[in-house]
C-alpha cells in the first residue's frame, strides 16, 4: 500500500471548469503538486482563487454539470482517483480521504443527532455494529476534547456552539483514522480564540494519527506554524510553492509578496494606513492573455499584460509563477539582510 | 409541548365563534331573507314567520341566542330541510366529501413528492422538464374543465369508469384524480424546490465527502428537510380536501359537504351556512395544528412550550 517514495498525493496539471452563462470558468486551470505521507500542505489564495475547487476535485465532489475536471492527474497513493468508478471513490471518500467543512454552522445536519452522523462513517467503512458504532462516536468526541462526551454523542447540532461543532466535524473526519485529511478553511467562522484551539488540535491528531494534511486557508497566520510546505494560488493557478520557512522569509513572486504584507501587525502604528494589495480578484471566465495578477502588481511591465509568465525555479523546492521572479526574490533577500 | 397543544386546542373555540359571528353578519347585511321570494308575502304572514324564527327580537338578542345554542353544540334545524338537524346533516355528508378528500390526498402526495423528488435529482433532465410541464397543466387547468374532459375521455370514449356516482369503487376514481390534479401539481413543485434547496447545501455535500451513496443520501440527509415546505401546504390542503368541493361534487353528483353548503347559501339557510363554517373553521385550525406539530417532529430545532 505505501509508495516507495512516501507520496501520499500527487496532483498533477489539474484543471476543473465550469460552465456558467457567462462562459467557461477555469476554476482550477493547470494545478500540479506533492503531498508526502505525514506532510502537511497549505494552500493559501484569496476567494475564488481555486483553492476549494482544488480539493473538492481530489474528492471527486465537484457537482457536475456545471463543473468537471477536463484534465489532469490525481494519484493518491498510487490509485488514479480520476479513473475511479463512483462505487470505488465512496469507498475512499471518509476512509482514507476525509474533509472538514469551513462552517461548521452548515455543514452538519440540523436534522440528525450527532450521535447518528458520526456513527454512520464507521457503520458504512468499518462495519461497525450500532453498538460499536456508537461507543466509538463517544471516543472520538472525547479525542477532540468535547466535555461529557457520553451524554453530548445525543445532542442535535444546534445544541453545540461553532467550535464545538467543528470539534465534531473534525471527529466525524477522523473516525476512521484517514490518511489524507483535507481541511477546507477550518477556522473561518470562528472566534480567534477558538481558531487557535481547533488549529492544536488538528496539529495534535496529525501526530497521533500520522495523518497528512492539506490546510486550506485564506489566512497566512494559520499556515505559518502549520505546514511543511506553502502553495499560493491566484486565478485558478499556482503562483507560488514554497518550503514554509522559505516562503515567509524569502517571497519570489510580488502576489505572496502583497499577501504578506496585508497580514495586519499588532504592533501596526496607529494612524498609518494598513496596506492592501489594491484591486480585486480577476474574473476568471475573462482573463487576459497575459499575467492574470498583472492589473494589480506594482511591479508589471508591458511583458507581464502581454506574456504568460513562466513558472521559475528558484531553488529545488522554491516555485513562483513570475517574470521576475529572480529579480523578486532578490529583493527579498536583500530585504531579509536589511532587517 | 403538552401545554402548548391544551393551549392551541382552547384557542380554536374563541377562534371558531369569531369565524361564526362574521359569517353571520355577512349573511344579516346581505338583503333578501330564506322566506323572501319573487313575490312579497302578506305583512300578517311575513310577522308570523318572523315571530316563529325570533326574527322579531332585537338583533343583540338574536345574536346571544344564535351564539349560546353553537357554544352548547346546537346549530337547530335546517331552514330549508325542515325537521332535520344542521348536524345530522353534517354527519350525513360529510363521509362522501372525507372519503373522496382523502384518496385525492394520498393521490396526491404519491404523485406529488415522487414526481418532485425525480424532478430534483435529474435536474434540467428531460425527467425533470416532463414533470414540471405536467405540474404547470396541472395548476393551469381548472377541476371543472379537468372533471369533464376525463368523463369525455374514459366514461363516454373509452367506457372504463362511470361518469358519476354509483356508490362503486370505479365511480370514486375520476372524481379522486380530477380533485387531486391541482394538488398533485402543488406538491410536485413545492417538494422539487424544497429538495434543490437542500441537496445544494453544506450539510450534504458532508454527508457526500463521508463516501454515503446517493440513496442514503438523500433519504437520511435530504428528506426530512426538504420536505418541510410540502408539510406546511398539505396540512390546510387536507382540511380543504376534507370540506369538499363544489366542482367536483357537482361534476359527479356526489352528494358532499361543498354541494350542501352552496344550496345553503343560495337558500340562505342561516343555520346550516353557520354549521358548516363552524364545522370546517375547526376543521381548519386543527390541521393546522397537526402541521405545526408535526414540524417538532421533522425539525429538532423547533420546541414549543
Amino acid at each position: 500500500m505505501s509508495n516507495q517514495n512516501g507520496t501520499i498525493l500527487s496532483v498533477t496539471n489539474l484543471k476543473t471548469y465550469f460552465q456558467t452563462e457567462d462562459g467557461v470558468v477555469k476554476a482550477v486551470d493547470g494545478i500540479t503538486f506533492e503531498l508526502k505521507k505525514g506532510e502537511t500542505l497549505g494552500i493559501v489564495g484569496e476567494s475564488g482563487s481555486g483553492k476549494s475547487v482544488t480539493n473538492l476535485s481530489i474528492m471527486r465532489l465537484i457537482p457536475e454539470p456545471p463543473g468537471k475536471i477536463v484534465d489532469g492527474d490525481i494519484i493518491f497513493d498510487g490509485i488514479d482517483v480520476r479513473k475511479l468508478s463512483i462505487d470505488e471513490i465512496r469507498k475512499i471518500r471518509g476512509k482514507r480521504i476525509a474533509m472538514i467543512f469551513q462552517d461548521p454552522m452548515t455543514s452538519l445536519n440540523p436534522f440528525l443527532k450527532i450521535s447518528t452522523q458520526l456513527m454512520e462513517v464507521t457503520q458504512l467503512h468499518l462495519k461497525h455494529s450500532k453498538e460499536q458504532a456508537y461507543q466509538h462516536a463517544i471516543k472520538m468526541l472525547e479525542i477532540v476534547g468535547i466535555p461529557d462526551a457520553e451524554s453530548r454523542v445525543n445532542s442535535y447540532p444546534h445544541e453545540f456552539s461553532g467550535g464545538m461543532r467543528q470539534r465534531v466535524m473534525i471527529a466525524m473526519a477522523l473516525s476512521c483514522e484517514p490518511e489524507l485529511l483535507i481541511a477546507d478553511e477550518p477556522t473561518t467562522a470562528l472566534d480567534v480564540t477558538i481558531q487557535a484551539q481547533i488549529l492544536e488540535l488538528i496539529k495534535d491528531l496529525k501526530t497521533k494519527l500520522g495523518t497528512s494534511v492539506i490546510l486550506i486557508t485564506h489566512d497566512l497566520g494559520v499556515v505559518a506554524g502549520m505546514t511543511e510546505k506553502i502553495i499560493v494560488m491566484y486565478a485558478g493557478k499556482v503562483f507560488e510553492i514554497a518550503p514554509t520557512a522559505e516562503l515567509f522569509a524569502t517571497p519570489a513572486n510580488p502576489y505572496t509578496k502583497g499577501l504578506l504584507k496585508s497580514v495586519p501587525d499588532p504592533a501596526h502604528e496607529q494612524g498609518t494606513e494598513l496596506y492592501q494589495i489594491p484591486g480585486l480578484p480577476p474574473d476568471v471566465a475573462h482573463l487576459p492573455p497575459g499575467c492574470p495578477f498583472s492589473p494589480r502588481c506594482e511591479k508589471a511591465q508591458d511583458i507581464c499584460v502581454r506574456e504568460y509568465p513562466p513558472f521559475v525555479q528558484i531553488n529545488e523546492n522554491h516555485f513562483s509563477l513570475c517574470h521576475f521572479a529572480k529579480e523578486v526574490y532578490a529583493e527579498s533577500l536583500k530585504e531579509r539582510e536589511v532587517n | 409541548m403538552l401545554s402548548y397543544i391544551i393551549r392551541r386546542l382552547l384557542i380554536i373555540i374563541p377562534m371558531a365563534l369569531l369565524v361564526v359571528t362574521l359569517t353571520w353578519v355577512l349573511i344579516r347585511m346581505a338583503p333578501g331573507s330564506f322566506y323572501s321570494g319573487e313575490k312579497k308575502l302578506p305583512a300578517a304572514i311575513e310577522a308570523n314567520i318572523k315571530k316563529k324564527y325570533g326574527l322579531d327580537k332585537p338583533v343583540y338578542q338574536q345574536y346571544g341566542i344564535m351564539l349560546g345554542n353553537i357554544v352548547r353544540g346546537d346549530f337547530g334545524d335546517s331552514l330549508k330541510y325542515e325537521g332535520q338537524s344542521v348536524n345530522e346533516i353534517i354527519r350525513r355528508h360529510f363521509p362522501y366529501s372525507a372519503t373522496i378528500g382523502i384518496l385525492a390526498y394520498l393521490l396526491a402526495l404519491a404523485i406529488g413528492l415522487a414526481a418532485g423528488i425525480i424532478a430534483a435529482l435529474k435536474q434540467n433532465s428531460a425527467a425533470d422538464y416532463g414533470s414540471m410541464s405536467l405540474a404547470m397543466l396541472g395548476l393551469s387547468v381548472p377541476n371543472f374543465v379537468l372533471g369533464p374532459i376525463l368523463v369525455l375521455i374514459f366514461s363516454l370514449w373509452l367506457y372504463w369508469f362511470p361518469p358519476a356516482r354509483t356508490g362503486g369503487v370505479l365511480s370514486y376514481v375520476l372524481p379522486v384524480i380530477t380533485l387531486a390534479a391541482i394538488y398533485a401539481a402543488y406538491i410536485a413543485r413545492l417538494t422539487r424546490a424544497g429538495m434543490l434547496e437542500v441537496l445544494r447545501s453544506d450539510y450534504i455535500r458532508t454527508a457526500r465527502a463521508k463516501g454515503l451513496s446517493e440513496l442514503t443520501v438523500l433519504l437520511k440527509h435530504a428528506v426530512r428537510g426538504g420536505l418541510i415546505p410540502v408539510v406546511s401546504f398539505t396540512g390546510p390542503a387536507l382540511a380543504a380536501l376534507l370540506a369538499g368541493t363544489v366542482v367536483v361534487e357537482r361534476v359527479f353528483a356526489i352528494p358532499g359537504l361543498g354541494n350542501i353548503f352552496i344550496q345553503a347559501v343560495l337558500n340562505r339557510d342561516e343555520p346550516l351556512i353557520l354549521g358548516i363554517v363552524a364545522f370546517l373553521s375547526i376543521l381548519i385550525m386543527i390541521f393546522n395544528l397537526l402541521v405545526d406539530i408535526s414540524y417538532a417532529f421533522l425539525d429538532p430545532r423547533i420546541r414549543y412550550e
